[in-house]
């Protein structure tokens, strides 16, 4: 990041030594032009969710951008919250869960995998790498995965959806290890090894703590991913009892026809996990977004 | 040495990943070749040959889907590259609203897909929605946007769009922060002007960003089931039905054969368009 940061700076110099009146009115256009941009696609519609959210039944039936005229927003999250003997809160334990454990272990394995792929270049590795790009492209076969699952006895189990989401983001993080194990200089092997260390402990006592930047941008991107993942659970996790956000955001979209602030308010609530990741990793997630597609 | 590393480097580390990899995903990406040629019950198969291929190239309800997993791929990729490109030449200028702009643009990307997808159903509500509304103060005729079949598709690749350009244009910007300055130094010797700069500066040297985007909004656009899912199923009738959702209505129906074959359609249509995409867009790069 602070290398294109630097860059940056250079580039806007050269752009431009002097700025006369009119090119900085130009700019000033521009830039009021960007902002009126940014209100109109995309504030509205935030701000459309969050009204709708904090109004009375009767009056989000209106869809409008009007104020409310009455504040009723405890009132809905504790509906939506009670809603189906508390299935809300069924879904975020069940959602944490899965995003918790799923980001832990892709950490982990991961990191192992790409630790060994990066350092040892032999005859497999073009094999691997194939496989790899494979992962990356095509879509995921899902009934004979459901079949899979079944014949190991985990399909409908929290288990069974965790192992896909591992088996479905390995290639990206593995992508993103590879890439940041190449920065990490192999003299730091060499010395562990003659100092004695083995493998095991040359990766988890030495290598592990070094990768942490892109641990860091893995845990996040992923578990952004993963807590918003919706065809998965659709089909590896079926049934009431095990609902997480997504699907039961998808339910109440049936169930709430007529009571859209319930439905605005499940959005709302919904939404608050990925914001707070947002607020504090911003500049890791676009990082490790464009670091993985740029190599990738 | 050698045996030291490969003890130290030892496959072992790559064993825990690569067996739950082979097993949730390579194996069944196998299987689903042979299970396309049966009708499957889980429990049981019987082999029927073509008929499960036949049935998606000849029932209107199924051919449909694979027009509109390519119209979808196509608009969606082509505005988000446009849009993309133009949003990273502005963000990368020297704009004091820099930061706010690239953060609101990018702070979609991370909302759910099912919530974008309602919130927009919402708003394109064909009486009381407010982009109708809004049309209606401009003195512009509204749309039935996700209910008249010619629209339908559209709308909701725009807002797909909406969702995902936030990530075409952060990779833009590291594509055009990436281009060395002497370039526009050189521009401003010759006296080029600013369109000059973008179209024979920034929009070359930013080829391996647009390669990027190209790819991973293409196969995005070919796999995409989540926002058709949640605006409309499908409908009205199968207008808007892709591959994704045509696959996930057969899987409920318990059609497994069928299901499958549709997932291996859709394997060999990324296959066959995204692979050669892939290589040739890198060749280009490499002949710049």
């Amino acid at each position: 990041m602070s290398t294109i940061k630097s860059s940056e700076h250079i580039a806007g110099h050269a752009k431009s030594g002097s700025t006369p009146l009119g090119r900085r009115m130009g700019r000033l256009g521009l830039e009021l032009l960007g902002i009126l941009f940014t209100i109109i696609v995309f504030w509205i519609p935030f701000y459309f969710i969050i009204v709708n959210a904090l109004k009375s039944t009767q009056e989000s039936a209106d869809l409008s951008l009007a104020l409310p005229s009455t504040y009723h927003l405890w009132e809905n999250i504790m509906t939506v919250v009670q809603a189906r003997n508390y299935m809300l809160l069924r879904a975020f334990w069940n959602s944490s869960v899965l995003t918790i454990v799923s980001v832990l272990a892709l950490v982990i394995l991961c990191g192992m995998a790409g630790y060994v792929m990066q350092r040892r270049r032999d005859r497999l590795t073009p094999t691997l790498d194939l496989l790899i790009l494979v992962g990356l492209i095509i879509p995921p076969a899902i009934v004979p995965t459901i079949w899979v699952l079944d014949g190991m006895g985990l399909f409908k189990t929290m288990p069974g959806l965790i192992l896909v989401e591992v088996a479905l983001n390995f290639p990206f993080c593995v992508l993103l290890y590879k890439g940041f194990m190449a920065a990490i200089p192999r003299e730091i092997d060499e010395a562990a090894v003659i100092d004695g260390c083995g493998g095991f402990r040359l990766f988890f006592n030495i290598i592990l703590p070094l990768l942490q930047p892109v641990s860091a941008t893995v845990i996040v991107l992923c578990a952004v991913t993963i807590f918003n993942d919706f065809a998965n659970p659709l089909y590896f996790l079926p049934g009431s009892a095990n609902v997480t956000v997504q699907t039961t955001l998808y339910n109440f979209k049936s169930q709430y026809v007529t009571q859209w602030n319930l439905l605005f308010t499940n959005i709302l609530l919904i939404t608050i996990p990925p914001l707070l990741l947002f607020l504090f990793f911003n500049k890791r997630i676009v990082a490790g977004m464009t670091a993985g597609s740029v190599k990738g | 040495m050698n045996r030291v590393f490969r003890r130290t480097y030892s496959y072992w580390f790559l064993m825990p990943a690569a067996v739950i990899y082979f097993v949730i995903f390579l194996l069944p990406t196998v299987m689903s070749f042979f299970f396309s040629f049966t009708r499957w019950t889980l429990a049981d198969w019987e082999f029927i040959g073509l008929d499960n291929f036949v049935m998606f190239f000849q029932e209107q309800s199924l051919r449909i889907g694979f027009q509109n997993t390519l119209i979808y791929a196509v608009v969606t990729c082509g505005l988000k590259v446009i849009l993309g490109l133009l949003l990273g030449v502005l963000l990368t200028s020297r704009l004091r609203t820099r930061n706010y702009l690239r953060s609101v643009i990018f702070f979609p990307t991370l909302i759910s897909t099912i919530a974008v997808g309602i919130a927009f159903s919402m708003m394109m509500h064909p009486t009381q929605g407010i982009i109708n509304t809004a049309l209606g103060w401009a003195g512009l005729p509204g749309l039935d946007w996700l209910g008249d079949t010619r629209v339908a598709l559209l709308s909701i690749a725009l807002v797909d769009v909406w969702k995902g350009v936030g990530f075409a244009t952060v990779i833009y910007i590291a594509g055009i922060l990436s281009i060395p300055p002497d370039y526009y130094e050189a521009l401003q010797i010759d006296g080029g002007g600013a369109w000059h700069k973008f179209w024979n500066i920034i929009v070359p040297l930013s080829r391996p960003a647009t390669n990027s985007v190209i790819i991973l909004s293409f196969i995005g656009g070919l796999r995409s089931f989540d926002l058709v899912w949640a605006m409309t199923q499908g409908g009205p009738g199968f207008t808007t039905d892709v591959i994704a959702s045509i696959i996930y209505k057969q899987y409920q129906g318990g059609f497994y054969g069928l299901a499958t074959a549709g997932n291996v359609i859709l394997f060999v249509i990324v296959t066959v368009l995204a692979f050669p995409l892939y290589r040739y867009l890198n060749k280009r790069e490499v002949d710049l």
